[in-house]
C-alpha cells in the first residue's frame, strides 16, 4: 500500500470529469426516456430524472434552456433530452446537462398545443355561454392582421363584395414571430379600449404550423376571451386549428370565410327588400279591398241610397217622438190636475165658511176678535155674528156658562 | 356613430315591424296608409343607402396621446 497514491476526492472526480468530457460521444447525445421527478427551482433552473425499465439517469437543464422549452414537461412523460454528459463534482455524480427537451414520438408545439388546449378549457375559455352574437349589420369592422398578406386583401375584397356599408379598419401587426402574439393581443385590447368597431377579425392566411403559432399563443387566447367586441378567428386554411379558434366567439376557416361571416350580403339584402316592398303593397291591398268591401256594404243601405227615404224616416221618427212626449205630458198634465183638485177640495173642506154653511156661526167684537168664551162679550158688548149668508149686528142682553146654558134651553124646550 | 338619424340596422328593423303591421292588417286606414307611406320611403332609402355605398378602409394607428388615428390603406401594398 506504501507505493499507492492517495489521491483527494476533488482529484478523482476532477480525473473522471475529465475523461467524461472527453469522450467525443457523450459531449453531443440524445437520450429517450420517461421523465420523473421533474422539479423547477425558484433559480429557473430545471432538474429531472430520465428512466427506463431498469436505469435512470439524472438530468439538469440550466434556465436559459428551459426558457426556449415550447411544453409544459410533465411526469411520466416520454421525451428525448440532448445535451452532455459530464459529472458534478460537488455529488460525484454524473448527469446530462440538457440543452433541448423534447416530447418523444410527436412534436413539441402539438404537445403544447394540446395542453395549453386542456387547461384552457378546464379554465372555461371556450365556454359557449361566454361567445357573444356577431351584429347582424355591423357599422365598422376591426381587421387585426398583418397589413402585407394576402388575407387583409381577401378580406377587404370579399366585405366589399358584400357590404360596402360597413367601414373597415386595419390594425397591421405582425402576425408571426416572438413579437406576434404580444402585437395581436395588443391589437384585440386597443380595439376595445378605444371601441374603433363593433367586430373584430384576427387571423392570417395559411402557414406552417410554426407560422401559425402565434394564435396558440395563450396570450392572444386571453385577449380575444376578454374582449367586449365579438371576434372572429380566421386563421390559415379549412383544416387548420389554433387555440384563438376555441376562444373567439365565431370561427372561420379562412380569412375570406370571416369576411363572409361577418357581414350579411347586400344582393340578398336587396332582394329582401324587394320581397318585403312586395309583401307590403299586397298587405296594403288586401287592406284597400277589405275597406271597400266594407263600404260597399255600407252603400247598400237604404239611408245611402235614398237620401230622401232617409229623411222621411227621420221624420216618422220624429213625429213618433213628438207624439209620444205629448202623450206623456197629457198624462203627467192629467195627474196634476187630479192632484190639484183634491188638494183643492181638501183645502175647501177646511173652510170655516164651510162650517158656517151647516149653520154654525162666528161671534166678533166690534175690533174683529173672535168670541170663544162668555167672558169676551160681557152684557151690552156690540157683537157681528157671521153666519153661512150674510151676518148679524147684535147687542149682547146678558152672559151665562155653559151648564146654565143647558138649564136654560132646558127650561126654554 | 349615425348621430339621431336611425341606423340601417334601425331601419330595417322598422321595415320588418311595418310590413309585420300591415300584414296582420288591423291598423285603422288612415294609419295604414301612413305605415305603407313610411314603409316605401325606408324601402328606398335603404336600397339607395346600398347602391351608394362605397367601402371605407382605412388603418388605424396609434397617435401620440394614444388615441387612433386614421391613416388611409394603401391596398396596393399587396405583397402576393
Amino acid at each position: 500500500m506504501k507505493d499507492e497514491r492517495i489521491y483527494e476526492v476533488t482529484q478523482v472526480n476532477e480525473y473522471i470529469k475529465s475523461l467524461l468530457d472527453g469522450a467525443p460521444g457523450l459531449n453531443n447525445i440524445c437520450v429517450r426516456g420517461e421523465l420523473s421527478n421533474y422539479k423547477i427551482y425558484p433559480s429557473g433552473h430545471h432538474y429531472f430524472t430520465l428512466k427506463d425499465a431498469t436505469g435512470a439517469l439524472r438530468c439538469v437543464m440550466f434556465r436559459s434552456s428551459a426558457a426556449r422549452l415550447r411544453f409544459r414537461p410533465e411526469n411520466g412523460m416520454k421525451a428525448v433530452a440532448c445535451g452532455r454528459i459530464s459529472v458534478f463534482p460537488r455529488d460525484g455524480a454524473y448527469q446530462l446537462y440538457c440543452s433541448e427537451l423534447s416530447p418523444d414520438g410527436v412534436g413539441d408545439l402539438y404537445v403544447a398545443f394540446e395542453q395549453l388546449k386542456a387547461r384552457l378549457l378546464a379554465e372555461g375559455l371556450f365556454d359557449p355561454a361566454h361567445k357573444k352574437p356577431l351584429p347582424s349589420y355591423p357599422e365598422r369592422i376591426a381587421v387585426i392582421t398583418s397589413s402585407a398578406g394576402a388575407a387583409v386583401h381577401d378580406m377587404i375584397r370579399i366585405l366589399r363584395r358584400r357590404y360596402p356599408l360597413a367601414e373597415v379598419a386595419v390594425l397591421p401587426v405582425r402576425v408571426q414571430g416572438t413579437e406576434a402574439p404580444a402585437e395581436i393581443a395588443g391589437a384585440i385590447r386597443y380595439a376595445n379600449r378605444w371601441r374603433v368597431a363593433d367586430l373584430i377579425i384576427t387571423g392570417r392566411g395559411g402557414g406552417s404550423l410554426e407560422d401559425l403559432w402565434a394564435f396558440n399563443d395563450e396570450r392572444v387566447a386571453r385577449a380575444i376571451y376578454e374582449s367586449d367586441l365579438p371576434v372572429i378567428s380566421a386563421v390559415g386554411h379549412e383544416p387548420d386549428v389554433t387555440i384563438s379558434d376555441f376562444v373567439a366567439d365565431a370561427r372561420a376557416s379562412t380569412p375570406s370565410n370571416a369576411a363572409e361571416i361577418a357581414v350579411p350580403d347586400q344582393a340578398e339584402l336587396l332582394r329582401w327588400l324587394q320581397d318585403v316592398s312586395a309583401r307590403m303593397g299586397r298587405a296594403e291591398q288586401a287592406e284597400l279591398e277589405n275597406y271597400r268591401a266594407r263600404l260597399d256594404t255600407l252603400a247598400g243601405k237604404r239611408a245611402l241610397r235614398d237620401q230622401a227615404a232617409y229623411v222621411q224616416d227621420k221624420r216618422m221618427e220624429l213625429a213618433h217622438v213628438q207624439q209620444r212626449m205629448a202623450d206623456v205630458s197629457g198624462r203627467l198634465l192629467a195627474r196634476r190636475r187630479e192632484r190639484y183638485s183634491a188638494l183643492a177640495a181638501a183645502l175647501d173642506a177646511m173652510s170655516p165658511l164651510k162650517v158656517l154653511g151647516r149653520g154654525y156661526a162666528i161671534a166678533q167684537t166690534g175690533r174683529g176678535k173672535i168670541v170663544k168664551s162668555w167672558r169676551d162679550a160681557p152684557a151690552g158688548t156690540q157683537i157681528r155674528v157671521l153666519l153661512g149668508e150674510g151676518g148679524l149686528a147684535c147687542t149682547v142682553d146678558s152672559t151665562y156658562e155653559e151648564e146654565k146654558r143647558h138649564e136654560r134651553e132646558e127650561k126654554d124646550v | 356613430m349615425n348621430g339621431k338619424k336611425k341606423t340601417f340596422e334601425e331601419q330595417l328593423a322598422r321595415l320588418e315591424e311595418i310590413v309585420g303591421l300591415l300584414e296582420r292588417g288591423d291598423a285603422p286606414l288612415a294609419d295604414s296608409l301612413a305605415l305603407f307611406e313610411e314603409g316605401t320611403k325606408l324601402i328606398s332609402e335603404c336600397g339607395k343607402t346600398l347602391d351608394s355605398a362605397e367601402q371605407k378602409v382605412v388603418r388605424l394607428m396609434k397617435g401620440a396621446d394614444g388615441a387612433p388615428v386614421e391613416l388611409p390603406f394603401d391596398e396596393g401594398e399587396k405583397t402576393e
